[in-house]
């Protein structure tokens, strides 16, 4: 079966900073792999690379359902096959919940505005939120803004989905309702790769998952393979770390 | 003479009027059209010194810096008086749109810069990874977020443009300032000048009220 996303040899290089060094990756259709590892580790960088919001070294390439990620014409059309959730939402505070998941597809995909709007109301209710819609964003709870920020990501039906530590801004107690949407998803097939520090969803929600260190990967596995039997000692010591507060 | 008949005379008035009023249409012709014109003008230049490849953006930054540092007036005469002698004759009411236009353009492009600065990156990383295209990034996201924090300096700088207009009698211009001197020479009262001051007062004073109301818009609809 074919890759989704084929990563080849990345590295990037910031100033005399190595942030990445040869990381290879292959994510298949459906799949939801979890990235972890110690701030600094690149995995933030690393996903970023995957729609060129960061750019890379020229050694390395990066393909999105066989479409090569570099500047130029194609690279909007990568982009929109590449859906994002950021840390920090990163929602439009002008546009109302509503207009926010419904811009891109009457844009890119050049869907009326009713037809954008009926999608962006299946979205909203599909991620709890459909009274909210003609809300802006600055009247919703951080928990809630993640949610809608979800929603504006699959309303242009991309083939993959990223997450760039999606829980890491929320007060704790938003966190959970994020992580139910985010597991929804994973269940209905959709194709993700996850930047997170909740090692209880990577467990739980991973096909496989990733550790990595100083901008490489050092380990990957099932969930079980990596949490409950690490074979590579920094996997351990990082592991560790957390266990233990 | 009675304060009255020195500085209001009805009489005065009544005379002079009509041509004042003829002044402040000129005076709001010129106004609007520098105005637009220089919004038009700073956008692109503010577009053109962030986001263009080198050589434009050094233009930009040249543009900018001198159009700023020129005094209004010296640009006014150069324009009406000098290009003539390279063979660009422009009409008195051209000679000042174009200096009124170059002088508010600079000023705008950078109040635009800054607006534009301001949008956290996390507006822009999310618009591109949605595939917006650049055109709609500005359009649909980075713009209209940027007026709501430009739109106090640009509208000072438009009163700037409106007070400015009164420099165009230096090049003959029929404006409104004009009219008055005019006015107050033939008739030997000041009378017209102080109506010349109220209309000024009463086409800015709206414009400042209607920015405020804007500014609460704005506060209430945003985050």
């Amino acid at each position: 079966m074919a890759a989704i996303v084929s990563i080849r040899n990345l590295s990037k290089r910031f100033g005399s900073a190595q942030v990445l060094t040869g990381v290879s990756l292959d994510v298949e259709e459906g799949e939801v792999v979890c990235v972890i590892g110690p701030s600094g580790a690149g995995k933030s960088t690393l996903i970023r690379c995957i729609n060129l919001l960061e750019d890379f070294d020229k050694s390395g390439e990066i393909f999105v359902d066989g479409i090569e990620v570099r500047k130029g014409r194609q690279l909007a059309a990568v982009r929109a096959e590449v859906g994002m959730v950021f840390q920090s939402f990163n929602l439009f505070p002008h546009l109302t919940v509503q207009d926010n998941i419904a811009l891109a597809p009457e844009r890119v995909r050049g869907l009326s505005v009713e037809e954008a709007r009926a999608r962006a109301r299946r979205l909203l209710d599909r991620v709890g939120l459909a009274a909210h819609a003609d809300k802006y964003p600055g009247q919703l709870s951080g928990g809630q803004q993640q949610r809608v920020a979800i929603a504006r990501a699959l309303a242009m039906e991309p083939r993959v989905l990223l997450f760039d530590e999606p829980t890491s801004a929320l007060d704790p107690e938003m966190v959970g309702e994020v992580l139910e949407v985010m597991k929804g998803l994973a269940g209905s097939g959709v194709t993700m790769i996850v930047v997170t520090h909740e090692m209880g969803f990577a467990r739980q929600v991973a096909d496989r998952v990733i550790f990595m260190d100083g901008g490489q990967v050092v380990e990957t596995g099932t969930p079980q393979q990596v949490f409950d039997a690490p074979r590579e000692q920094r996997t351990r010591s990082f592991l560790n770390a957390i266990i233990r507060h | 003479m009675s304060f009255a008949e020195t500085f209001l005379n009805l009489d005065v008035l009544r005379n002079s009027f009509p041509l004042l009023l003829s002044g402040l249409g000129v005076t709001a012709r010129l106004g609007l059209v520098s105005i637009a014109a220089g919004l038009v003008l700073g956008l692109f230049v503010a577009l053109a010194r962030i986001y263009s490849v080198q050589p434009f953006r050094l233009l930009a930054r040249i543009y900018i810096d001198i159009f700023r540092s020129v005094p209004l007036l010296v640009l006014l005469i150069v324009v009406y008086y000098a290009l003539p002698f390279v063979g660009l004759r422009l009409s008195p009411f051209m000679s000042a749109a174009c200096a009124l236009t170059l002088v508010s353009g600079a000023y705008a492009a950078e109040i635009f810069r800054a607006g534009i600065e301001a949008i956290p990156r996390g507006q822009f990383e999310a618009s591109q990874a949605l595939g917006l295209s650049y055109r709609h990034m500005m359009t649909d996201v980075i713009l209209p977020q940027a007026i709501r924090i430009v739109i106090p300096p640009l509208t000072n700088n438009c009163i700037n443009v409106i007070k400015d207009t009164a420099l165009a009698s230096v090049v003959a211009m029929p404006d409104l300032l004009k009219q008055a001197t005019q006015a107050q020479a033939l008739e030997a009262n000041p009378t017209p000048l102080i109506v010349a001051a109220l209309m000024y007062v009463a086409i800015l004073w709206p414009l400042v009220l209607l920015v405020g109301r804007l500014e609460r818009r704005f506060r209430q609809g945003g985050s």
